[in-house]
């Protein structure tokens, strides 16, 4: 019950999210790609949230973060799959202006080549 | 039928405890029938309250208690979460959508927006070195 996987592409690291994205899960996810941002492994992230349920407001901050964090090297940040409920979610915070949204996770990665 | 019940609890302030909190917030609403819409606007507001309380009420330390009531009043559900923790100096400042006290934790600042958004009233009682009350209420209409 890990609550996500992660995959890396070349120099993408695509985060799974998986059932419930709060503070308690973002601060997992957080440290683990910052570990790989900080030795220089990843460039750009996806955050995928195929079957995700629920997010908060920790988890937009967990995003925003990283986008911060890679943006400082020229990264990008995707992401991909997102239900009604968190789109409304990531709308309300102004996450759009920033990080795009694709459909799929193909068109995520596609987007970043 | 008319339907009256409540419960309280009080768990540490562990980040483990905001999904436990959503369960248990969740099980008890199930008995009015609520929509998935209307479970997730609950779920939501319950884990930034909580979140709120851990972060902001007690430093992210865990050693502080927080206590959850909820009441059902006919198809009215009642929320309270309240901490003893640092408590907050300018209510009206930190309910401001995208304001955060803690940008250096990576708070988004959108805690106090989505309860106002999810829930139908929100009031929050608190003062500087006593602690913090949120209180929720959501009219569940399917029921």
């Amino acid at each position: 019950m890990k609550g996500y996987r992660s995959e890396q592409k070349g120099t993408t690291m695509i985060l799974f999210l998986e059932k419930e994205v709060d503070h308690h899960l973002a601060g997992e996810i957080r440290k683990e790609i910052d570990d790989k941002i900080d030795c220089g492994s990843i460039h750009n992230i996806i955050f995928d949230f195929k079957g995700v349920g629920f997010m908060d407001s920790s988890g937009i901050g967990m995003i925003m973060g990283r986008y911060r964090k890679v943006r400082f090297f020229g990264g990008k940040v995707a992401v991909s799959c997102i239900e009604r409920r968190i789109d409304r979610i990531f709308s309300m915070s102004g996450v759009y202006q920033l990080i795009p949204k694709y459909p799929t996770l193909e068109s995520a990665l596609e987007s970043l080549k | 039928m008319r339907k009256h019940k409540e419960f309280s609890i009080t768990f540490n302030s562990i980040s483990e405890n905001e999904g436990f909190a959503r369960m248990v917030v969740m099980a008890f609403m199930t008995c009015l029938d609520p929509t998935l819409e209307e479970i997730a606007d609950v779920k939501t507001a319950v884990s930034e309250a909580v979140t709120n309380a851990i972060i902001h009420g007690y430093n992210n330390k865990d050693d502080g208690k927080i206590k959850m009531e909820c009441k059902i009043r006919d198809n009215h559900l009642h929320i309270e979460v309240s901490d003893q923790g640092v408590g907050i100096e300018n209510i009206e400042k930190a309910m401001e959508p995208l304001f955060t006290s803690k940008p250096e934790w990576e708070r988004s600042g959108m805690g106090f927006a989505f309860m106002e958004a999810f829930m139908d009233e929100l009031d929050v009682i608190s003062s500087p070195g006593k602690g913090t009350k949120v209180k929720m209420v959501k009219t569940i209409y399917s029921a």
